[in-house]
């Protein structure tokens, strides 16, 4: 699989090349400034771009306007987004096109090697990665809005794992249930939110990303 | 009706203006001789009470000034000194001097105050010419009527009610401009001059800089304070677990991944207490996307359902940015704590070089400014950029806050429009017809000289050189005209825009 990717400070930009190789993918590119990287991905069109939002030259949010200036010239483009914090306001702009294939994770999520991979790996193939911090602030800002309050804990824990991007099998897998159960509460969490069900993992979450998002 | 009960109004009104001159010049009468008493004789005791009586006076007249003739006038003296503090040893210093109670410092405070404030001076000249200046003008129907009656006991009261009568038809249009002039004497005599508006201003200013940098300090105190007990403690443990890793590594690698695994852990946290730390000095989004953005990156973290409207031309400096953020970031935070609210809405505007930040919310309302301390921080906050909150917040709401931040941005020089061009062009042509080739070609043509050099009007045959000599000297004169009136329109328009 081949692989953008942009950051500016030299020892992670190696690091996460090292792991990025020791897991199978090809980086053809590792860039360290906003103007390389839209460059880079337009040029090479990789199957999944991975982004430091902060880059040289302006050092303000050079990488999110570079990924989202190669998404709009080629649709879908997968772009994992990292950054040293997470703002909603971003996570909506990379949502915006509604066509999935976006990832927006914090930087210390790289500590966990296997977890990251996995993330870039579901951004690669249409999914969505975004951040347990996105979501809890997501929900935060949600607090007052009636659906929500109706569900369970154990529905509430199902959909934050859902609107990180995770499918049935890893949401199953994380909170010990199995498949069907998962299942089960997907369908509840829909009908109480008023959601049209979907059998495909990437379009729920998209829909329940655009449910939070309508506050 | 509603006019005869005005005019009664102001006759009534004029003539307690009249009265209340009086009054003053006995005030005065009492200063004066206070003044006196206490330069000729020494009795220095006399003078703070005389002064004080004298500026109760004109503290009514300015009252009365803003109230019957809707003129407000802003007290011009000097903020009063503060109560002398004794020293480490107990004693009160005054110069050189030192003294065991605070009497003699606290009067010698008083005295420097009272005597060195122009504002004592300009109220003691006030009062002495008060019957004058406007009392006079007040007192002229009540004159006129106590005229009449004069006559009329003297044994002639045709003409005395001849007298009176004029006193109460003239009052109905008299005495209302009466109350309004003597509104706009007192403005002129006993308002603030430009230097004491200048020195409030200052004063203003310093406390307003003093508080900036106090909270400053406290807030960089408080920056060092966590990052010496969090992220640099944390860094220290983590450094230590990765060395007794280190250690471990060839003989217990079980334990060493354990110890690794503890460190990464660590870091984490690290990071997490950074990132915190970092949102409370200067948030992200606003170094990285401006006001705008960052407001509305707000907007999606609140709990309310906030609509958030943003008409900025460009950027505010940094400093700036960070109050309106954070105020607006506070204001926001209260409405969803106190106000009971689940809509707002926030609108940041440019308002030519200030910038305007509004914030409304459907909660209870009674939000008090001199009560909750937030609003008290965002106000400090905001002072050190003269910027200023207003906050209207009636029981059952809604809940509006207004910031204003004055100078907020540059003000470009109004491009040159063709009217500055036109007035520049006047100034600059209209002495060439009005003096060579006018006045001074008429008095060679008067005095019959034979001297035509490039005088136009000398130059053409005899019977246009006076119809050119007049041209030239209207065409000088519109000229001029014409450039004093684009000149006069131009500053009004400017002193428009910076009032």
């Amino acid at each position: 699989m081949r692989v953008v990717l942009a950051e500016d400070l030299h020892l992670l930009r190696e690091g996460l090349v090292a792991l990025l190789r020791a897991h199978g993918f090809e980086v053809v590119a590792a860039v360290e400034s906003g103007p390389e990287l839209l460059a880079a991905l337009v040029g090479e069109r990789p199957d999944v771009a991975v982004v430091d939002v902060r880059l040289p030259p302006t050092f303000t949010d050079e990488g999110l306007q570079a990924a989202l200036a190669a998404r709009r010239q080629v649709p879908g483009l997968p772009v994992l987004v990292l950054s040293q914090h997470v703002e909603q306001l971003y996570a909506r702009e990379l949502l915006a096109d509604g066509s999935g294939g976006v990832g927006y994770l914090l930087k210390d999520r790289v500590f966990n090697g296997e977890q990251f991979v996995d993330a870039v790996r579901r951004v690669a193939a249409g999914g969505t990665a975004m951040d347990p911090d996105v979501i809890a602030r997501l929900l935060a800002s949600n607090a007052r809005n009636e659906p929500l309050g109706r569900l369970t804990p154990r529905e509430r824990e199902v959909l934050e794992l859902m609107a990180e991007g995770r499918s049935n099998a890893a949401i199953g897998q994380r909170l010990f249930l199995s498949d069907s159960a998962v299942g089960k509460h997907t369908a509840s969490i829909f009908a109480k939110l008023g959601l049209a069900p979907s059998d495909d993992d990437n379009r729920r979450v998209l829909a329940v990303l655009a449910f939070l998002n309508s506050k | 009706m509603t006019s005869a009960r005005s005019t009664l109004t102001a006759l009534a009104r004029s003539t307690a203006l009249a009265g209340l001159a009086l009054a003053g010049l006995a005030a005065g009468l009492v200063m004066l001789a206070a003044v006196l008493l206490t330069f000729l004789v020494g009795l220095v005791i006399v003078f703070p009470p005389a002064v004080r009586l004298g500026r109760a006076v004109t503290r009514l007249q300015r009252e009365l000034a803003a109230r019957w003739s809707g003129i407000p006038i802003d007290d011009p003296y000097r903020p009063e000194p503060p109560p002398p503090v004794p020293q480490a040893d107990g004693w009160y210093r005054d110069g050189r001097t030192l003294y065991k109670r605070p009497t003699v410092p606290a009067f010698n405070k008083r005295w420097n105050w009272l005597t060195k404030d122009p504002a004592t001076w300009r109220d003691l000249a006030y009062l002495l010419s008060a019957p004058l200046a406007g009392g006079f003008a007040a007192a002229a129907p009540l004159l006129a009527t106590a005229y009449g009656v004069a006559w009329a006991a003297g044994g002639n009261p045709v003409v005395g009610a001849a007298w009176i009568l004029l006193a109460v038809i003239g009052g109905r249009w008299y005495a209302p401009w009466a109350v309004r002039l003597h509104g706009q004497v007192a403005a002129a005599l006993l308002g603030p001059t430009e230097k004491a508006r200048l020195a409030q201003r200052v004063s203003r200013l310093d406390a307003a800089r003093t508080e900036a940098v106090d909270s400053q300090a406290a807030e960089l105190r408080r920056i060092e304070r966590d990052l010496h007990d969090g992220a640099q403690a944390r860094l220290v443990a983590i450094g230590m677990t990765i060395g007794a890793a280190e250690q471990l590594l060839e003989s217990d690698p079980q334990a060493a991944r354990a110890l690794l695994g503890k460190a990464r852990e660590a870091s984490a946290t690290a990071l997490q207490e950074i990132r915190r730390l970092v949102r409370g000095i200067h948030p992200p989004v606003l170094a990285e996307r401006g006001l705008g953005d960052a407001v509305r990156a707000l907007a999606l973290d609140s709990p309310l359902r906030t609509h958030v409207t943003i008409d900025l031309s460009e950027r505010a400096s940094a400093p700036l940015e960070s109050a309106a953020y954070f105020a607006v970031s506070e204001l926001l935070a209260n409405a969803a704590r106190h106000g009971d609210a689940t809509e707002a809405w926030v609108d940041v505007s440019t308002q030519g070089p200030s910038l305007r930040v509004t914030v409304t919310d459907d909660g209870h309302g009674g939000a008090d400014p001199e009560r909750g301390t937030g609003l008290r921080g965002i106000e400090r906050r905001l002072g050190a950029f003269d910027g200023v909150l207003a906050v209207s917040s009636p029981a059952g709401g809604p809940t509006t806050a207004v910031i204003e931040l004055p100078r907020a941005f540059r003000v470009r020089p109004a491009p040159l429009s063709p009217w500055r061009y036109l007035g520049r062009l006047c100034w600059a042509l209209w002495p060439i017809p009005l003096f060579p080739q006018g006045l001074v070609a008429m008095v060679l043509k008067l005095m019959g000289s034979p001297v035509k050099s490039w005088f136009l009007g000398l130059r053409v045959s005899e019977p246009f050189q006076w119809p050119v000599i007049m041209g030239m000297i209207l065409l000088g004169g519109g000229l001029l005209a014409v450039a004093l009136a684009t000149t006069a329109r131009t500053r009004e328009a400017e002193g428009g825009a910076c009032g």
